[in-house]
């Protein structure tokens, strides 16, 4: 395991718990994402991977543990402090979630409209619409309305949105789901060229084993709430455990 | 035994959901006052609800005269009273039909769109990208849609009742060959200060109701598009049974005030 011990991680979970009535999903779930790293974060649906994610940027409540996000207790901010900290992570929902009363320009102004005076971005909002919808290869795009693009454009520009401001934490649900092979490789070809181009770390939710063999610098394997292992890929490939060697032949 | 507590269960189902819709209202007078103010929303949403609203509005204010003119006149010849037609149209139109009846079919065409429109955004997770954005989805979608119905709602009725009497006098004019200028002499001269005023008052409670009721049912959209479906659905009857709970109290607190 080549996890780096001796830097601070971006991304803190220790303990988390969440319950839904008698449905204890995660029941002590422990994360950590170091600076610049790829961290997928595996399981089986229904795992509470989601929900996990979603306890991260407080769309859900935790019931027990502490997550800090750059050092930041998200538990103890305000929704003032929270909303200031949520533009420095990028979200890519599993549905893609573009705003489908908006354009694809749009859709990409809404975050820049009450954040862009706060973080100090001088650039005009056309030139930042411009440039995250080239990174991810959809300028031509910048007029359509969602309903006009497919899958996989969909999911471009749900990451250009999730770039517009800059994040230094990218989460992924799901970024594979529901895609062709080629689509699918193509998201994942893009993913690695963004974090290249913005130097993000990277939590990434999937149940995609080539997804998390092409992107993952670790792995962390979710099963009955709790982090059951946690490796690099080549190390859990090996493993003799049987529910591990369950899931990655699968 | 069963049925007893089916009806316990259902009652304090609809207790709890009181509670809830009395909470999410209170959020909404908390929020409304508080910056930022989404302006452009609000301007799109009154754009929205109040000029696509129009031609419904026009149509069924039209057809609400012309009706109601058409069956009222000949009880009213029975008794030769058939030149209290324009006093009596008017009073019931501005008073109570107009507003009752126009409410309803915007609860039907506005309240059903804001829950089908907010529980599909939920269900496809939009609202939840908005939250991560940074920005409060309350304020954004629910505070702009509920003062934008209560702002138009008012102007909605003022429009229907006019084209309501408009199409009154047309068969006042046809029918009884009564002059326009006479028959709206008439009708100003019936119409008072005390029938104009509890009418507009309450004309923004409803306006404020439907939207209330709509962006809660939306806002709270179980999961699939069963959820959605039923957002959209109970938006509407919700919505409907209030308004008429709003109308008795408005009738019963402006018996208080004017003389009716």
């Amino acid at each position: 395991m080549n996890k780096p011990t001796h830097i601070k991680p971006v991304l803190e979970l220790k303990g988390l718990q969440k319950s839904f009535g008698d449905n204890h999903v995660l029941k002590g779930f422990d994360l950590r994402l170091f600076e610049g790293e790829n961290l997928v974060v595996m399981g089986k649906s229904g795992s509470g991977k989601s929900v996990m994610i979603k306890c991260l940027v407080g769309l859900l409540q935790a019931d027990g543990g502490s997550i800090h996000i750059r050092n930041h207790d998200i538990t103890t901010l305000g929704q003032k402090e929270l909303d200031v900290l949520r533009t420095e992570i990028g979200f890519l929902f599993q549905g893609s979630a573009l705003y489908d009363s908006m354009t694809v320009r749009e859709n990409l102004e809404f975050p820049l409209r009450r954040h862009k005076a706060k973080l100090n971005i001088t650039e005009t909002n056309e030139v930042l619409v411009l440039e995250a919808l080239e990174s991810v290869g959809l300028a031509h795009a910048i007029d359509l309305m969602p309903e006009e693009l497919s899958g996989g454009m969909k999911r471009r520009v749900a990451l250009a949105r999730a770039l517009i401001l800059k994040p230094k934490i990218i989460l992924y649900d799901e970024p594979t789901t529901g895609l062709d092979p080629i689509t699918s490789n193509e998201i994942i070809q893009l993913m690695r060229s963004i974090q290249k181009k913005y130097g993000t770390s990277s939590l990434i939710i999937t149940h995609d084993v080539d997804c998390a063999r092409v992107i993952s610098n670790r792995i962390i394997l979710l099963i009955d709430g709790i982090n059951y292992i946690e490796g690099t890929y080549e190390e859990l490939i090996q493993s003799n455990d049987p529910e591990v060697k369950a899931f990655f032949k699968s | 035994m069963a049925a007893s507590l089916q009806i316990f269960q259902k009652t304090k189902a609809f207790f709890i959901e009181i509670g809830d819709i009395s909470f999410f209202a209170l959020r909404f007078f908390k929020e409304v006052f508080t910056k930022p103010f989404e302006f452009k929303e609000l301007m799109r949403q009154c754009y929205h609800m109040g000029n696509r609203s129009l031609l419904l509005v026009g149509v069924t204010g039209f057809i609400l005269g012309l009706v109601f003119t058409l069956q009222s006149r000949p009880t009213l010849m029975e008794f030769g009273a058939e030149s209290w037609m324009p006093s009596m149209v008017s009073i019931s139109i501005v008073r109570e039909i107009g507003p009752v009846i126009i409410a309803l079919i915007c609860a039907g065409r506005i309240g059903s769109g804001i829950g089908a429109e907010l529980g599909s955004m939920r269900v496809t997770e939009q609202i939840d990208a908005m939250e991560v954005s940074g920005t409060n989805p309350f304020k954004y979608l629910v505070v702009t849609r509920i003062v934008a119905t209560t702002l138009m709602l008012p102007l909605l009725i003022v429009f229907g009742d006019t084209i309501a009497l408009i199409g009154s006098a047309i068969v006042e004019n046809l029918k009884g060959a009564v002059s326009y200028q006479l028959y709206f002499n008439q009708v100003f001269d019936a119409l008072k200060f005390s029938d104009i005023l509890p009418a507009t008052v309450k004309s923004f409670f409803f306006g404020f109701a439907i939207g209330l009721i709509g962006c809660y049912k939306g806002y709270h959209c179980k999961k699939g598009t069963v959820g959605v479906g039923e957002a959209s659905n109970s938006a509407v009857v919700y919505t409907s049974m209030l308004l008429f709970v709003i109308d008795f109290i408005a009738v019963f607190v402006s018996d208080i005030f004017f003389e009716v």
